[in-house]
């Protein structure tokens, strides 16, 4: 019985071992060592790769020097907290809806999910310099102009920031909806029912019963919103980094501080937004 | 009089009946907000894509005469006829297609054996490895980049396709995290009977896994494979520092759209207009950079849409 134990356990190494194998080699490894990166200083000479020992010097020029790092990475925490939860609700708004009895179902799917494919770096940012992701002929509203006359104030600056990107936002938003039906389409009909019964309407039933139950899917797609809007190709913070890295006087030693940094800030975020999630859920039922 | 206040109350009800409904989501006004919301959203995902296929078709009299908006007055095929040449259209749709199925094909196949690993199998570091596989979601890629492109250079694997095929075949690639999942929750979902039964008549591991539960895994292959591909397709940041100028994409491409048309056409000095790259010729570069991965979204969109439901990809 034993032995019989043992194989099973050899065997399913093995079918998970090509994972460990690229783990480690295309992902433990280069982490490490392009933290060891980030405290050289890194020149590439005819006979490879000369490190010099730097200490904290590349952290401190990224905080310290390089102004338009931390202009970008604040310009890029403060969209990120005005649009990752447009992004969720909104998915949460289109799967309710695409849940519901509808004629042209699948129709509205086959739309409603072509942000899934189109979604490339290039394309959106054609679309964006055509100016078709702003709400079409916006400039000529009295808010718009009223808005545009002083941008300084903070809710005026998020509304400005909304109007002008409600699009492309919207565009990011195709994977969450699949996520959302799925679980949607998961719940279990009875309970509907039985609260019809018991006299619950639509709205009762949505935030009672609909809302608690998708709580895991609103953390996933949370975590996947964060993780997808960091690492898109048009973010500036990856084009300051990919910048840097061929760079003559910054290169690879300071790219992978940029690197390190960036990735520790994505790490807190997430951490923050899953620590609010569940902070609110404990709160709710006690 | 104690009849009409009956009379009007009636009346009142079945209107009411009729635009509120019985339940509250037959109601002919829940129907209307329902459509309303659904068309306008849905136009918002249209409007771009009409907005490329139009203006795609625009020639130069027709851009710039202010009077044609939706509608272009000819059917002209010109920006078209040049975008096609910018892009190289034939030979680099080749190319990005042997750059984005084989991949793909590569971390289906790798994903599929690692999630039956980790559904089936009972093994010491399961949990540490199930950790790990998450957290390799959010590492962003920038962080890996440096020392992977150092790491091809010493290979000399740089400029080829195994800079994207070699990470795929061992889990690393483009969210391979995700595809385990799906197939570790298909495989957690999927009844172990069979398996057990063939078990008893002898069958190995290995051969229960190609005959048995991959047969069974064809939605979560499928999507797998799909999502993998788009994905693949639309990465430009890997792409343009791994492959450099040996191979391209074409999202690629079009994001070079403007300095290969300067190259192509220079301007002449003092013509107007002619040569001159316009709005028209542009988005017909877009609409034909996205047009293969359109038709193919067309095609399987049964699979992307009705797919996700059967493979389990929200998991429990």
């Amino acid at each position: 019985m034993k032995r019989l134990g043992n194989n099973r356990n050899l065997t399913g190494l093995l079918f998970v071992s090509p994972w460990i194998m690229g783990f480690l080699v295309f992902t433990a490894f280069p982490l490490l060592y392009s933290l060891f990166l980030s405290f050289q200083e890194v020149k590439i000479t005819t006979d490879g790769i000369k490190t010099n020992f730097v200490s904290f010097g590349n952290y401190e020029y990224a905080f310290s020097v390089d102004g338009t790092f931390v202009d970008r990475v604040l310009k890029y925490l403060e969209e990120m907290v005005i649009s990752v939860p447009i992004i969720i609700v909104f998915s949460l708004i289109i799967a309710l809806l695409l849940n519901q009895k509808i004629k042209f179902r699948g129709l509205f799917r086959t739309i409603f999910f072509l942000p899934v494919i189109i979604a490339s770096g290039p394309v959106i940012k054609e679309l964006i310099d055509q100016g078709i992701t702003t709400i079409p002929s916006i400039e000529q509203y009295a808010i718009y102009q009223a808005l545009n006359d002083n941008p300084d104030g903070f809710f005026n600056g998020i509304l400005l920031y909304l109007i002008k990107n409600l699009i492309v936002i919207l565009w990011y938003s195709g994977v969450q909806i699949l996520i959302f039906l799925a679980a949607l389409q998961k719940m279990d009909k009875q309970i509907f029912e039985a609260a019809k019964i018991d006299g619950a309407s639509n709205w009762e039933f949505f935030w009672k019963i609909t809302l608690p139950s998708l709580k895991p899917m609103i953390i996933v797609n949370l975590i996947y919103t964060i993780v997808t809007y960091s690492v898109f190709s048009l973010n500036p913070i990856i084009e300051h980094i990919q910048k840097n890295m061929f760079k003559v006087d910054t290169g690879y030693g300071y790219a992978s501080a940029l690197s390190w940094i960036y990735f520790l800030i994505i790490a807190a975020a997430l951490a923050i937004a899953v620590g609010v999630m569940t902070v609110k859920r404990k709160k709710k039922y006690t | 009089m104690q009849t009409k206040t009956q009379q009007v109350n009636k009346y009142y009800l079945k209107t009411k009946r009729m635009f509120l409904g019985m339940q509250g989501t037959d109601g002919l006004l829940y129907k209307l907000l329902i459509y309303g919301l659904l068309v306008g959203i849905g136009f918002v995902y249209l409007y771009p894509l009409l907005y490329m296929g139009v203006y795609s078709f625009k020639s130069l009299d027709d851009l710039l005469n202010p009077l044609v908006n939706w509608i272009p007055t000819q059917f002209y095929t010109g920006n078209y006829e040049q975008a096609n040449k910018v892009l190289n259209f034939f030979s680099t749709l080749m190319e990005t297609l042997y750059v984005t199925v084989l991949p793909a094909l590569a971390q289906t196949a790798v994903a599929a054996v690692v999630g039956y690993g980790l559904a089936r199998f009972e093994f010491r570091g399961k949990k540490i490895m199930f950790v790990l596989v998450l957290a390799t979601f959010i590492i962003p890629p920038q962080v890996t980049l440096i020392p992977r492109y150092i790491f091809f250079n010493e290979l000399n694997i740089l400029g080829s396709l195994s800079a994207f095929l070699l990470p795929a075949t061992f889990g690393q690639g483009l969210n391979s995290a995700i595809f385990i999942l799906i197939f570790y929750q298909f495989f957690r979902a999927v009844p172990k009977a069979l398996e057990e039964a063939a078990q008893l008549d002898g069958a190995g591991h290995f051969r229960i896994f190609f005959t048995i539960a991959l047969p069974m895994a064809l939605p979560a292959i499928i999507i797998s494979f799909l999502f993998s591909f788009v994905w693949y397709w639309n990465e430009t940041y890997l792409a343009a520092i791994y492959f450099g100028d040996a191979l391209t994409t074409l999202p690629l491409q079009l994001q070079k759209f403007v300095a290969t048309y300067q190259q192509m056409f220079p301007a002449e000095m003092g013509v107007s207009g002619g040569n001159q790259l316009n709005e028209g010729i542009k988005m017909a570069g877009t609409v034909l950079s996205i047009l293969p991965l359109l038709i193919v979204y067309f095609i399987t969109q049964r699979w992307f849409v009705e797919g996700v439901d059967r493979s389990g990809i929200t998991g429990e």
